[in-house]
């Protein structure tokens, strides 16, 4: 046993060094996307480039971020793009054509059909008049200025193409500019590296579960064996330590949805802890809880009985002058029970890959490339993120169960019968 | 801004958002109904089974303890009626044998009186024979003895000794 410890103690030493000569690598390659340039986007000419310093917020953000490739160690998989732009129609292509650098951070040599890779995403090029089809570009010229614009700062991509600056969009995102996104010139429909992390732990979880299942019937009147026994224990504790004591007996009916919670978040952030397999922080992504709170949001209030309206627009037993500071509370109470299960979630996620990230990160900024001092750094952050690492194994478990327990609380509490 | 310009996990990406619908809702449809399903009827199935093997293994006790304590009667009902039926038994017996000690008895006496009654009659008869005897002896002696009366007074004696001497009482 002890063996065994030292080695994987070792690989995981190992590894993590690997992953700061990788991005040391880059580094002096100017390959990284934290320069900065000073010219204006729409100068002619593209200006000297400074190289920038390190920055482990930016490195943290660019590894959990959404990417349309998969890197699996050094390697950049291609996936495929499905790209939307209300002007141009559909663009449906391999993000391989963007030819990125197997070491890189995932910014293409090559523009294809108005779009380029900028650190793994893809950005489209806002002017029209920019070449379609592929078009090689100076992967070296990727400029981020910050202006200002209505007194707020904005982060405005370009790329350097014959000489010329060409401002590249953000991408569309649903938050309606609170968060600094907003709807751009395009939308992208890709299969990217979270929906391929998803499709795999669907497909996972499928083989898992539907071969459990057939034990169930192969092996009715026997006892439980081998995974049917594994998956046994977890099914039944939140069979009956969320469905049963939160719904009574209504549990039956919706214990496929929370069963599918469950797994659906404890697969994903399982998958996500993987370090070799892209870590993918996909329960990490906003989106992605958003979406979970949401259909939870319909479970719960297309269930909801007349008690629970009740409650929330007249509660019973209350003088007429509590119920108008109560009613907009319960009202307010039913939007925000999303958004918190939204936010628990994606943050408790994000920061778990982030602290890791940054851990190694201390690395770069302890060692500036010299062999002793990252070395050094190496070991401790190995600790480090060793520690790091079995926390956040017990946090996936944890907020995969608070996800599920919250949401049959919620359910209960909506289809509980009256009892005054 | 530039915080939270990077920092894309925060924004929701519109693919993101329709691909996570999608891929959920085939879960939700494809493992919740034909997994999970299954599992937990499977589950609710065996708990079934559990608590009626419980159940009947309880029952099967019940009805052993029952024959048992039933046999447990039967036996010492079996037991109390042998111990009548014997006490009966020697009732009878003692009966018995007090009526026929009773009727032996009776038997007994009644042969003994018989006997004493035959004894009596034979010795009436004796004595009547004795009697008769010693009459028709005393006639033939006084017949004698008169006659040798007639003959001499010594000799008449001697005769009558003599006569007496040969009278033998049987």
């Amino acid at each position: 046993m002890r063996r065994y410890i030292l080695s994987f103690i070792c690989l995981f030493f190992l590894s993590t060094f690997a992953f700061s000569q990788d991005h040391g690598h880059d580094h002096n390659d100017g390959h990284g996307h934290e320069q900065q340039a000073t010219t204006d986007p729409h100068e002619e000419g593209c200006g000297h480039i400074e190289e920038g310093e390190f920055n482990p917020g930016a490195t943290a953000f660019h590894h959990i971020s959404d990417q349309n490739i998969y890197n699996i160690g050094p390697f950049s998989l291609p996936l495929p793009c499905m790209l939307y732009a209300p002007e141009n129609g559909w663009s449906f292509f391999s993000s391989g054509k963007f030819h990125t650098d197997d070491h890189g951070h995932g910014n293409g040599h090559v523009a294809v059909e108005g779009y380029v890779l900028v650190g793994g995403m893809v950005h489209n090029i806002r002017d029209n008049s920019f070449p379609d089809g592929e078009v090689e570009i100076n992967n070296h010229g990727f400029h981020t200025t910050i202006t200002l614009e209505d007194g707020k700062e904005k982060e405005v991509n370009a790329i350097c193409y014959n000489d010329r600056l060409w401002a590249v969009d953000a991408r569309s995102t649903a938050d309606g500019g609170v968060f600094g996104g907003g709807i751009t010139s395009f939308y992208d429909f890709s299969l990217t590296k979270n929906v391929v992390a998803m499709l795999i732990v669907f497909a996972l979880m499928a083989w898992l579960f539907f071969s459990v299942a057939k034990a169930y019937k192969n092996r009715a009147g026997m006892a439980p064996k081998g995974v049917q026994t594994l998956m046994e224990t977890l099914f039944v504790f939140i069979q009956d330590e969320v469905a049963k004591p939160f719904l009574g007996h209504k549990w039956e009916k919706f214990l496929p949805f929370l069963m599918s919670l469950f797994f659906f978040i404890l697969g994903l952030n399982l998958f996500g802890q993987i370090p070799i397999f892209g870590g993918s922080n996909v329960t990490g992504n906003i989106a992605v809880t958003l979406v979970l709170a949401v259909i939870t949001f319909f479970v719960v209030n297309l269930n909801g009985n007349k008690n629970y309206w009740e409650h929330i627009f007249w509660m019973p037993g209350v003088p007429a002058w509590v119920k108008t500071i109560l009613t907009p509370v319960e009202i307010l109470g039913v939007f925000i029970k999303p958004v918190t299960l939204t936010l628990r979630l994606f943050a408790n996620i994000t920061a778990g890959h982030m602290v890791i990230v940054i851990f190694v990160g201390l690395i770069f900024m302890f060692g500036k490339g010299q062999w002793g001092a990252s070395l050094g750094t190496a070991v401790g952050s190995t600790v480090l993120t060793m520690f790091m690492m079995s926390i956040e194994l017990l946090v996936a478990f944890i907020q995969a169960f608070v996800f599920t327990i919250l949401t049959a609380s919620y359910i209960g509490a909506a289809t509980e019968e009256a009892h005054h | 801004m530039i915080f939270l310009a990077d920092f894309t996990v925060i924004v929701p990406d519109f693919g993101l958002l329709f691909w996570t619908f999608l891929i959920f809702l085939l879960f939700w449809f494809t493992i919740g109904k034909f997994a999970f399903r299954p599992i937990a009827e499977a589950l609710k199935q065996r708990e079934h089974d559990i608590q009626d093997s419980l159940d009947q293994a309880k029952k099967a006790r019940q009805d052993m303890a029952n024959l048992k304590a039933e046999n447990e009667e039967l036996l010492a009902q079996a037991r109390e009626e042998r111990s009548k039926i014997l006490k009966e038994a020697k009732e009878v017996r003692d009966r018995i044998v007090a009526e026929a000690k009773d009727k032996a008895k009776i038997e007994a006496q009644k042969i003994v009186a018989d006997a004493k009654e035959q004894i009596e009659h034979q010795k009436m008869a004796a004595i009547i024979e004795l009697k008769n005897q010693v009459g028709a002896m005393s006639l033939n002696i006084a017949e004698k003895v008169i006659r040798k009366e007639l003959a001499g007074n010594a000799k008449q004696e001697a005769f009558v000794n003599e006569l007496v001497g040969e009278i033998k009482l049987n």
